[in-house]
Parts: C-alpha cells; sequence; structure tokens
C-alpha cells in the first residue's frame, strides 16, 4: 500500500525549523482554497517536499495542481493554511516581503508567458526585476553580470546568442519554452514551480523540455516542483510523484510504486488503463 | 429517422426571421426625423431660398484674398494654432498615461481606478468649445485658454483608450513578470508597458492630429490661433479672406495626416 496518507507523516513541530535543514525544501500544511465560499479547490492539503530533484504532481484537469502551484508563490491566495519555505510562512507576506520571496522561487507556465512584444534576452532579464530598481528596468540598464548571465543562461537552455535579440513572439513553442526556464533560473532561486510545462508541446519537444529541466535542477541543486498530467512523462523524470483527486493528495510515493490501482483512483475509471 | 425531428419537415425554423424589434426601432427612426424637420421649419422652399444665400456668399469669397497684410495675419495665426495643438497634445498624452494607467480596472483596485473613470467621464462630457469658454472666462482671452481646454480634450480621449488597452492586454505575460518578485514600477516597465506602447503611439499621433483641427476651433471662442483670425475675418464681412484662411487650414490638416503617419511608422 503505497498511498502514503502525508498528513500523518508530517513533523508536527513548528514548519520553519523543520524546513530549515535544506534550502529549496517546503513545506504545506492544511492549505485551503475556495474560490467561491464553501466550494474548496483544495481540501486541507498537507505536503512537504524536501529541497531535491523533481516532484511531479499528476491528476485529472481541474483537481486543483495548479491552484496547489499558484498558491505557493502566491499568484493565488490561499483561503487558509501555511507554506513555509526557507523560514517564512508564504501564506502570511504582503508587499515587499512577498515580492523577496518570489524571487526565489522561478516559475515555468503552460503557455510559456513570456512578454511577447519583448526580445528574448529581455525576457530573460525579466528574471533579475525582483532585484533591481524599476529605473533600471524602464531604461533597459542591467548590470554587465546580470547581461553576460543571461546570455550564458541562453546557451544552457540550448538557445544560441543569435536568438538574444529576436522577439519572443518569433519563437517557436519549444524554443518560447526554453526561455521561460532560463527567465526562471535566470532569477537565481531555490525553488522551481513548474505549471504543465509541456502540455502545449508536441511528444518529442515534451521530452526535451523535461530532459533540460531535470538537467538544470541537478546541475544547480534546485528542486522541482512540477505539474504534469502526462503520467509517463511524470514517472521519467520525477522521483517523486504525487497524485492529487478532487482537491487531495490520494498517492505519494516514488514513480516505481505508481500502480495502475493508484491511477484509478487518481483519475478514476479504468477503461483508459490498456 | 428523419422524420422525428422536427426541423426537417414543414416546421423547419426561418433561416432569417422577421425581427421586429429592429424594423420598429427604423420606422420610429423615420417617423421622429419627420416630425423634428416639421417642428423645425425644415422646409424645400426655405432649403431653396438659403442656396440662394449661399451662391452670393460664395460669390463675395472669390477671388480669396492673398495680400501681403492678410498673409502676415494668416501666418502669425496659423502658428499660433499648430503651438496649440502640439502644447496641448504633449501635455495631454503625460497627463494621460497615469491617469489612464490608474483607470484600468485589472492593475487598480477598484476605488482609484473608479475615481480614474469618473476624472475621465467628466473630462469627455463636453465638447472643447464649451471647455474653451470655461477657460477663457477662467484665464482671460488667449492661446492659454486654447491650450488648457485641449489638454482636457486630449487627457479624455487617450487615457480612455489608453485604459482600455491595458484592460485588454494579456494578464499572463503580466502575471509572469510578477512572479518573478518584480515590484509594481518593474511590472509596468518589462510587462505592461511593452504590450500597450505601439498602441498608445497611435493614439497619441491620432490625438496630434485631430488636436490641429480642434485648435484651429477653440479660437472661434477667444482660445487663440488661427479661429480667432477667422472669426474677425468673418465679423468683418471679409469673406475673400476667410476663403484663404479656410484654404489653408485645409492644407495644414492634409499636412498633419501626412506627418502623423510618418511618426507612427517611426515609433513604431
Amino acid at each position: 500500500m503505497n498511498s502514503v496518507p502525508t498528513r500523518a507523516s508530517l513533523p508536527q513541530g513548528a514548519g520553519g525549523a523543520a524546513t530549515q535543514a535544506l534550502s529549496g525544501a517546503l513545506l504545506i500544511r492544511n492549505l485551503r482554497k475556495e474560490y467561491r465560499a464553501g466550494q474548496p479547490v483544495l481540501k486541507d492539503v498537507s505536503l512537504a517536499v524536501e529541497g531535491r530533484g523533481i516532484t511531479a504532481i499528476i491528476g485529472p484537469s481541474g483537481t486543483g495542481k495548479s491552484t496547489l502551484i499558484r498558491c505557493v508563490n502566491r499568484l493565488v491566495d490561499p483561503t487558509s493554511g501555511e507554506i513555509w519555505f526557507a523560514g517564512q510562512d508564504l501564506a502570511a507576506l504582503r508587499g515587499k516581503d512577498l515580492r523577496t520571496a518570489r524571487r526565489r522561487i522561478g516559475m515555468v507556465f503552460q503557455e510559456y508567458n513570456l512578454v511577447e512584444r519583448l526580445s528574448v534576452i529581455e525576457n530573460v532579464l525579466c528574471g533579475r526585476l525582483g532585484y533591481l530598481p524599476a529605473w533600471r528596468a524602464f531604461l533597459r540598464r542591467f548590470p554587465e553580470e546580470d547581461v553576460a548571465r543571461a546570455f550564458d543562461l541562453l546557451d544552457g537552455v540550448g538557445l544560441g546568442a543569435e536568438f538574444a535579440t529576436r522577439r519572443a513572439d518569433r519563437l517557436s513553442g519549444g524554443q518560447r519554452q526554453r526561455v521561460g526556464i532560463a527567465r526562471a533560473v535566470m532569477q537565481g532561486p531555490e525553488l522551481m514551480l513548474a505549471d504543465e510545462p509541456t502540455s502545449s508541446l508536441d511528444p518529442k519537444t515534451s521530452v526535451e523540455i523535461m530532459e533540460l529541466m531535470a538537467r538544470l535542477s541537478a546541475e544547480r541543486g534546485i528542486p522541482v516542483i512540477v505539474n504534469i498530467h502526462n503520467v509517463d512523462l511524470a514517472r521519467r523524470f520525477a522521483n517523486r510523484i504525487i497524485g492529487m483527486s478532487r482537491g487531495e493528495i490520494v498517492f505519494d510515493g516514488p514513480p516505481e510504486a505508481l500502480e495502475d490501482h493508484h491511477l484509478q483512483v487518481v483519475y478514476g475509471g479504468e477503461g483508459w488503463l490498456t | 429517422m428523419s422524420g422525428t425531428l422536427a426541423t426537417a419537415g414543414s416546421f423547419r425554423t426561418k433561416a432569417f426571421p422577421a425581427r421586429w424589434p429592429v424594423r420598429l426601432a427604423w420606422i420610429g427612426l423615420a417617423v421622429y426625423a419627420l416630425y423634428a424637420a416639421s417642428i423645425l421649419d425644415v422646409t424645400w422652399p426655405r432649403f431653396v431660398q438659403g442656396l440662394d444665400n449661399g451662391a452670393r456668399f460664395l460669390d463675395r469669397m472669390f477671388p480669396p484674398n492673398i495680400k501681403p497684410d492678410k498673409l502676415a495675419l494668416l501666418w502669425t495665426g496659423m502658428v499660433e494654432s499648430i503651438q496649440i495643438a502640439v502644447l496641448s497634445t504633449f501635455f495631454g498624452i503625460l497627463g494621460s498615461l497615469p491617469l489612464g494607467l490608474v483607470a484600468a480596472r485589472n492593475l487598480t483596485p477598484p476605488w482609484l481606478s473608479w475615481t480614474a473613470r469618473g476624472v475621465i467621464a467628466v473630462f469627455r462630457s463636453f465638447h472643447h468649445v464649451i471647455v474653451a469658454i470655461l477657460f477663457v472666462k477662467a484665464v482671460g482671452f488667449g492661446a492659454l485658454a486654447g491650450i488648457l481646454a485641449l489638454i482636457i480634450g486630449t487627457m479624455g480621449f487617450v487615457s480612455k483608450l489608453f485604459a482600455e488597452a491595458i484592460e485588454e492586454m494579456s494578464m499572463k505575460q503580466v502575471e509572469a513578470v510578477r512572479a518573478t518578485g518584480a515590484s509594481f514600477m518593474s511590472v509596468l516597465a518589462m510587462g505592461v508597458f511593452p504590450q500597450v506602447m505601439a498602441r498608445f503611439v497611435g493614439f497619441s499621433t491620432y490625438q496630434l492630429d485631430s488636436n490641429l483641427r480642434n485648435s484651429t476651433m477653440v479660437g472661434l471662442v477667444g482660445g487663440g490661433g488661427i479661429g480667432a483670425t477667422l472669426f474677425t475675418a468673418y465679423q468683418r464681412f471679409d469673406y475673400d479672406f476667410v476663403l484663404t484662411i479656410l484654404m489653408a487650414i485645409i492644407a495644414v490638416i492634409m499636412l498633419a495626416e501626412v506627418a502623423a503617419g510618418r511618426l507612427r511608422r517611426i515609433f513604431q
């Protein structure tokens, strides 16, 4: 029986102290989100992610995966619960403290969310905005070392320097996602969130993007939490799989432990499992 | 199978059903137009008589007066009009940037955006000429009144369109910039402005174009510029000079249209 009820296995002490050990470690406790009162999308989810490797969250559409991940960097405000990261409860942060916490968490989006009318290099440099005063952004006066790092990163994600001045809307989907990943890594994050990073891509590109994220995660020691509905990709790249269904965690374990009967619980039905 | 479908037999839905509300609206409009015309003494004999007057008026306009002293007057007036147009466009756009930004409901809290929308609505309520009359009373005859009136007009128009452009932009792109920990101003710089700048430049050059037109008009009520010259010429029955002024205005407007097009291309 591998569908470990996570709540029981959580450290029950002060969340902050428990997650100090590893940078990038995340502890979510009783996280609840109701877009409409009385209709929770997340039902008191608790989850601990220690700071290494790729954790994949699988589950059907509309099950709260995206909401869960967006609560972490507060693109969505949780209704109740705690999110402990780097000694802070992210759920309680506001204003400048929230922005400072956000810059330590990189995010990769399903539709890449590049600023279309900006050049590739400008999009990558967006990752530094949390560290710079606004006038530098207005005048595009980014520090030399940031620009140099941005070029290195472009190279690192497999886009040459010739892409730097190209406008983002001129790129293909796979290229855009590479820029999106470079932007997230540019933040120098301690944790990366990826919200369905491959769902808008063809199968081959999807694998390449996952390989890229796995490589960057390993090279730089950045833990990655990725929402993904492709179970095969999750099995192949994650060292931990979390199955969600109707706002609750119904499976939590290593990919080898994920069996068909778990998938039935996660996705419902069984006719599709052949 | 087909027999069971209600739409297959004689009960089939009409492809173009009669739309009575639309018909009634058109009939109502026509009836009201006839009624209003009868009230306001808009009749055929009256029109013919008017044409007669018009012919005499046109006769007195030819040939256009191009004596050097008149041309000097025309030149001073026209230069002042152009200055009014350029200054009011510049300051109006400067004011529209923050006002439009604040009025965008996807960036600012409701109390703020609704206040800004209220201000814009007030700015847009009156025609330039009415605003100009107010400013002429407030700051006296001359170009200043005209400039202030057109600044108000420009802000009403440009900031409304600017706010709409911001509301139509992609929030996904903004969200991604916000997720990097960027401050509000940095989000504006890298997430918002890149998306709306091209349209903003479009509105602004269009407004420069129409401010040139408007600047000839605020003069009629004392706001300075070629309009003042035109008004004086009318009052002195210098109809030949009136024609010169009208032709000059047409020439300037046409030139402005070309120039505005060029400007747009430079900025985009």
